[in-house]
């Protein structure tokens, strides 16, 4: 496989982009593998490659319903970051983060990881404490965290609202080595890296069942046939109850929400950082794309589903969260929007973990926060194929938290799903 | 999407608030914790028809039981989460309860 570089680009260019080949292959399943990750998200492929990786695993495979990245790795707002404080997320979503910083290099692929910032407003002395709380928890571990005064904040992002605002901005909470990626990217990225070290990606291949064998599975029915394995990865967020439900292991502390996001028509340079807003029930994120969109969110729809489309209220939500901190953009379209599903867990933190069956994982419970999480998803769950116990760093990731009383609930909000954003 | 419900007539969903799942069954408050955990924490999270609660927050302030298709979206039915809560609001005693 050809390894990128800028000599290959300035090749290529020469001999008019005719001699590329394809990133990765597109093998037909075979009848038994060592190991078989479901679901070829981001989750799922950075799991295959660190296997591969970190864990000399061979002879595995990435079974995908659709098509590769095209559920909530092509859904989301591409958001990176570790402001996290609880024990267990804290040092989790630090080791993410330092994992993105070297990520192109590590998988010879662009996945343009921008560290511009991520700001988040603070409107109230209240909140201006919550986040000196956080923010230097989060100095205290290794990480980096500054509050900005309202002068700094206004010298950084000059066309905020701080006017007319209903809830005046009175400074920010900034996490400067956060930032964006290309969502694509990251997925391309791990899978070709996977690919190169002996990854079966197989696409168009729906489990829709399992073989069990007393405590163990023995192998996956698909659309593509049988397929054996000595274990099974499950990192299908968004379908994780239905996958849980086909294995017959009954319920889970997951329910599947909605999540809609929107990009605008290209603007010029506008907005260099990831700016956060969240008061009195507004809840807000919004970033400007390298092709000048800006792509913002908001609140989950409120209601379970599995449709991967919303509804207008939430639509109008976002829209109003916009234009009361940019008023600029209110004359601005929007060009797309899109929703996707999320595995809301009832502590709002994920599983990566055993399950009642000796040889299936668990990777699920995202929440909001998949994207940024998966490179160490992919790290610690491969660990904890590879080692068939989990890792230190992922103890209370389990199903059982609930029961020894041990909620990793970052935002307080109790064990109510739809809380959890 | 728009719920009927059965005090104010069809509406816009957004004048209501979602509760969650109506299936949810609380055990006696002596059952063991394990009961109160299932109870508490474990979803059947179906994708298709499920019951669940809604309030219409932004009108009769109601709570609902609305049958409702989570891939679809399409409602089936919609009824008052306790019986007999109209007739009593309507001062027919048998109703009452």
């Amino acid at each position: 496989m050809t390894r990128y570089s800028a000599w290959s680009v300035f090749k290529n260019g020469l001999q008019g982009q005719r001699n590329w080949r394809r990133a990765w292959r597109d093998p037909e399943p075979k009848r038994e593998y060592d190991t078989v990750i479901i679901g070829a998200g981001l989750h799922g492929l950075a799991t295959a490659y660190y296997l591969a990786k970190n864990h000399a695993a061979r002879n595995i495979a990435v079974l995908e319903k659709g098509w590769l990245g095209g559920g909530n790795a092509g859904r989301n707002t591409t958001i990176v970051r570790s402001n996290y404080m609880m024990p267990g997320n804290r040092g989790f979503y630090e080791h993410s983060l330092r994992l993105w910083e070297n990520l192109s290099h590590e998988l010879n692929y662009n996945v343009m990881f921008s560290q511009r910032a991520h700001i988040t407003l603070l409107h109230t002395p209240a909140a201006r404490d919550a986040a000196a709380r956080r923010y230097n928890t989060m100095l205290l571990t290794g990480s980096d965290a500054e509050l900005w005064s309202l002068k700094k904040l206004k010298r950084k992002i000059p066309h905020l609202n701080y006017d007319s605002a209903r809830f005046p901005i009175i400074g920010a909470a900034v996490q400067r080595r956060a930032g964006n990626a290309r969502h694509d990217a990251a997925a391309w990225g791990y899978a070709r890296a996977a690919d190169q070290l002996g990854v079966d990606i197989i696409q168009n291949c729906e489990v829709t069942g399992f073989a069990r064998e007393a405590n163990r599975v023995t192998a996956v029915d698909t659309s593509r046939g049988r397929i054996q394995a000595r274990r099974f990865g499950l990192a299908v967020a968004g379908s994780t109850s239905q996958l849980w439900a086909a294995a017959e292991l009954g319920k889970l502390p997951v329910e599947t929400h909605l999540l809609q996001a929107f990009v605008t028509e290209p603007l010029k340079p506008l907005l260099d950082h990831v700016v956060v807003f969240g008061v009195g029930g507004a809840h807000f994120y919004i970033s400007q794309s390298d092709k000048g969109g800006m792509v913002f969110g908001g609140d989950l729809d409120w209601y379970k589903s599995y449709s991967q489309r919303g509804n207008l209220p939430a639509v109008a939500d976002a829209a109003e969260c916009a234009t009361s901190i940019l008023p600029c953009l209110a004359r601005v379209r929007l060009l797309r929007h899109w929703g996707g599903l999320m595995d809301m867990s009832m502590d709002g933190s994920p599983f990566i973990c055993k399950t009642p069956l000796e040889n299936l994982y668990l990777n699920a419970g995202w929440n909001y926060g998949g994207f940024k999480a998966s490179p160490a998803s992919g790290w610690y769950f491969a660990d904890l194929i590879a080692n068939a116990r989990a890792h230190p760093a992922v103890e209370n990731f389990d199903l059982g938290r609930f029961a020894r009383g041990v909620n990793i609930d970052e935002r307080g909000a109790g064990p109510d799903p739809k809380l959890h954003g | 999407m728009r719920i009927n419900c059965p005090f104010c007539g069809l509406r816009d969903h957004a004048e209501f608030a979602y509760g969650g799942d109506g299936s949810v069954r609380y055990p006696p408050l002596d059952a063991p914790a394990a009961d109160w955990h299932d109870a508490v924490f474990l979803r059947a999270n179906p994708r298709g028809m499920q019951t669940e609660t809604w309030q219409h927050l932004h009108g009769c302030r109601m709570w609902l039981l609305v049958e409702r298709d989570t891939a679809t979206h399409e409602i089936r039915s919609v009824r008052a989460a306790h019986d007999g809560i109209g007739a009593a609001l309507r001062g027919e005693r048998d109703g009452a309860r």
